[in-house]
């Protein structure tokens, strides 16, 4: 006698409140800090209208079977990443231990980006903003000297945020105005998953829907802002040509991978908590195309805010030059004005070459100040604070962009942790008397504790290190094995049937070819291209150093040994666990051919573990 | 007489000329940028503004110094351009011929520099006396810095919250502990049995939500032992 399916077994595990808040969940775990300024960056750089090509592609073969592969895994196992793995079969353990891994590593630097944002943004409320004014030397007799060559917003970022040490084995002191921030980061996270689910259920209606409202009123401001049409026209421009280097398709997959948050565990412990009976086959592409439709929007007011300070610096260019030769002819003032500058210089420079040749004018060249691209921090905290200081209100916009930053950052943290929590959660080890306040809390202050390394003057240099060595590699390596394990160990025959017992329809021919073949396939060659690119050149970083001759250009310098050490334990330790856990079991059941807790893949079905 | 006359007025003139001239000794070039500054209310500039600016300069030399005794007949303007732009000297008038130390004026001007701008309705930037550097002004430093308020604002909020949340989850826990040992202390006195399906009690099934599958309740021989 079965139970009739329709009676929903009460087995204690916490639930969404409602199908939106899931949904929202997954979307707010997707979309981060990544769309707003790598995702614009990557289109300029290859080729803008003509790099959506390979995103899409990358989207359809890559993207969305990854995705419905994890949201489906989850909702049918009902357990976090390291016990679903457990459950489809002992040898691939080692894969749940990995994306739980790459969780921790993740979330330790994640936090300290969002403490930078924080501390812009309780740095927005002062007049003037203390990132466009350079502070005076010792003496007064002038601006400090690393602010004066540099740029005040540089210097703001550099100096006063990190205090940034020349070299990365210089490791500076602790920052105390980062510490109190980081904790601060650390408290609201704690404050929004105190109790997992229930308390991020409610954040996530926030922090998921607020990036939005402020991207929308950024927009209509930047569209109104003037220059805003070049940038634009620069980002959208389609230049097909660039599609013929393999690079812009390597970036592409990579972005569509790490842009989509798979293979953190994450997105598992989200569709865990679901009801059994959900469809998320709709879930996952609804999911995937919302991220990919939220890159595209941000990136429109990033760029009209970059086309806006581009022609501002470009008619800043002008009006230098044009104060120069009016104070050097003594011509009176607006007799030349921008539109006649060019007949003008024309005409002065044949009449009285050696005068104006003495004046060294810079050349001011529009396409110039557009091809100053930059992704990431740089985008954010340098180029972005220099846009909005040329905007009347500006501590108004400034609050309202680093906000938007903290919330996308934000919601992101609550996927992360909760990769974290949830597998803990389920080990027997965590005994079932520790609340999850408890846990919670014991979770966060140990990140917050390791994430002090973060705030020493080199540990800009260290979360790069992390960013592109844990937050990277490892995620190809485990996502490669998550869909090997489903479609070869697991058998995609019954995961079909199962996801046909979820939704109420056989994943059709599309789900079928891209789970057997094309989505590994792509995943190997993404990784082995990965490697290849970075084994090429000896990994280098570029550093502040004011005293370089070449300064305000940043110094490349190359890692020293140990360094490299670090970087190659970071890439290596999630992936190890893969080899090491099969390993483990297989030497478990050659010592004791009968081993009655080795449970057969065979026997475990998706209806079977309600 | 009329010879004598015309002959010491040129030798004058010709000796102004000589003291007031572009990189002259002691002379300093002063440009402005009226229009920049003023926009749509700009005034042009005529022999009364440099009236006004001889006015201004030996007021400053007066005032820095209580000896000095320059009349606005002792400033000379030379080399007035469209730009707006001319070279000014001051001269001695008890010594004929001579002019005034250039430390002096750049002392005697940056001291009133204020008032000169003023009068001029112009700005350190748009007046610029192009030997004579200003002081720069000490940036505004407010005596609590600012991030600080915000900061601890932030702080007070979340530590609430967090506070709130873990108390509310000590007192739901609380309670939840009451109830179930007050329904074991019920079950052990006998008083109410408690048929429970599932860990849920059938009372509460039959209340609220439940339903009783007729067909299978029925008939009690059928059910399997658990």
């Amino acid at each position: 006698l079965s139970v009739p399916p329709e009676i929903p077994k009460e087995d204690g595990r916490p639930k969404w409140d409602n199908k939106f808040q899931y949904i929202l969940s997954c979307i707010g775990f997707a979309v981060g800090l990544g769309n707003v300024w790598r995702f614009p960056y990557l289109c300029q750089i290859h080729g803008g209208g003509a790099f959506l090509i390979p995103y899409f592609i990358a989207l359809l073969f890559e993207g969305i079977p990854l995705l419905h592969l994890e949201l489906a895994l989850g909702q049918c196992l009902r357990k976090g990443s390291v016990g679903a793995w457990n459950t489809i079969s002992p040898y691939l353990g080692g894969v749940g231990i990995g994306s739980w891994m790459v969780s921790v590593l993740v979330s330790l630097y994640y936090n300290t980006v969002l403490t930078w944002v924080m501390w812009y943004f309780i740095n927005s409320f002062q007049e003037p903003l203390p990132w466009s004014v350079c502070p005076l030397n010792e003496n007064r007799t002038g601006l400090n000297e690393e602010c004066y060559e540099s740029t005040a917003v540089s210097y703001f970022w550099y100096r006063k945020t990190l205090n940034i040490t020349p070299d990365v084995t210089e490791t500076g002191t602790l920052q105390w105005w980062l510490i109190l921030c980081l904790a601060t980061c650390w408290a609201i996270v704690y404050l929004c998953t105190i109790r997992g689910i229930e308390t991020t259920g409610k954040a996530i209606y926030v922090t998921a829907i607020f990036p939005y409202l402020v991207l929308t009123i950024f927009l209509i401001h930047g569209l109104t802002l003037p220059g805003a049409t070049d940038g634009l026209a620069y980002l959208f421009t389609p230049n097909l040509n660039t599609l013929k280097n393999p690079r812009v398709w390597l970036d592409a997959a990579t972005q569509i991978f790490f842009s989509l948050s798979l293979a953190f565990g994450g997105l598992i412990a989200f569709s865990s908590y679901n009801p059994p009976k959900n469809d998320c086959e709709k879930d996952a592409v609804t999911v995937a195309i919302v991220n990919s439709m939220t890159s595209l929007y941000a990136s429109i007011p990033v760029f009209s805010v970059l086309g806006f300070k581009a022609t501002t610096g470009y008619s800043d260019c002008l009006d230098r030059n044009i104060i120069s030769i009016i104070n050097e002819f003594d011509l009176p003032e607006e007799s030349i004005m921008r539109q006649n500058y060019t007949a003008w210089i024309g005409f002065l420079n044949s009449s009285y070459p050696e005068k104006i040749a003495g004046l060294k004018l810079k050349s001011c060249n529009l396409q110039e100040f557009l091809d100053q691209s930059v992704s990431g921090t740089g985008l954010a905290f340098i180029i972005f604070t220099q846009a909005i200081i040329l905007m009347p209100g500006s501590q108004a916009w400034a609050t309202l962009f680093f906000i938007m930053l903290f919330s996308l950052g934000l919601s992101s943290m609550f996927g992360n942790i909760e990769g974290v929590f949830t597998p803990l959660l389920e080990l027997r080890i965590v005994s079932k008397s520790i609340p999850k306040e408890l846990l919670s809390g014991i979770i966060c202050l140990i990140c917050f504790l390791i994430a002090l390394c973060f705030t020493l003057g080199s540990g800009s240099y260290w979360i790069d290190i992390f960013d592109s060595y844990a937050g990277s590699l490892p995620l190809l390596v485990i996502a490669f094995f998550e869909v090997i394990g489903v479609a070869y160990v697991y058998k995609i025959k019954r995961f079909s049937k199962d996801v046909k017992w979820m939704t109420g329809r056989k994943p059709n021919l599309y789900w079928q070819i891209t789970w057997r073949f094309i989505s590994p396939l792509l995943l190997l060659i993404v990784f082995v291209a990965f490697v290849i690119l970075q084994i090429q050149k000896p990994p280098s970083y570029a550093a502040w150093n004011p005293k370089y001759e070449g300064f305000p250009m940043k110094e490349d310098k190359v890692y020293p040994p140990w360094v490299l050490a670090i970087c190659v334990l970071l890439a290596v330790l999630p992936c190890v666990f893969v080899p090491l856990v099969a390993l483990f079991h297989l030497i478990k059941r050659m010592c004791r051919s009968k081993d009655p807790s080795f449970v057969p893949p065979e026997v475990f079905s998706c209806q079977g573990s309600n | 007489m009329l010879q004598v006359l015309l002959l010491t007025l040129s030798v004058f003139a010709i000796a102004h000329a000589e003291l007031c001239k572009p990189d002259a000794q002691n002379a300093f070039k002063v440009r402005l940028s009226i229009k920049t500054a003023l926009g749509d209310n700009a005034y042009a500039w005529d022999a009364n503004e440099e009236y006004l600016f001889k006015a201004m300069v030996a007021f400053a030399m007066r005032r820095y110094s209580s000896k000095s005794t320059t009349q606005i007949s002792d400033v000379l303007l030379c080399n007035v351009t469209d730009r707006v732009s001319f070279w000014f000297v001051v001269t001695d008038s008890s010594q004929n011929v001579t002019t005034v130390p250039g430390s002096e004026v750049e002392a005697a001007i940056r001291m009133n520099r204020n008032r000169i701008n003023s009068a001029f309705l112009l700005s350190d930037k748009t007046l610029q006396f192009l030997k004579i550097t200003s002081t720069l002004s000490p940036p505004v430093e407010p005596s609590m810095p600012v991030w600080l308020i915000v900061f601890g604002v932030v702080l007070c909020l979340i530590v609430a919250g967090i506070v709130f949340l873990v108390v509310a989850g000590i007192q739901q826990r609380k309670k939840k502990n009451k109830e179930s040992t007050e329904r074991e202390n019920l079950e052990e006195k006998g008083e109410a049995t408690v048929t429970a399906e599932n860990g849920i009690p059938c009372e509460a099934l039959d209340l609220k939500a439940g339903h009783i599958n007729g067909i299978f309740a029925a008939d009690d021989e059928r059910f399997t032992s658990l």
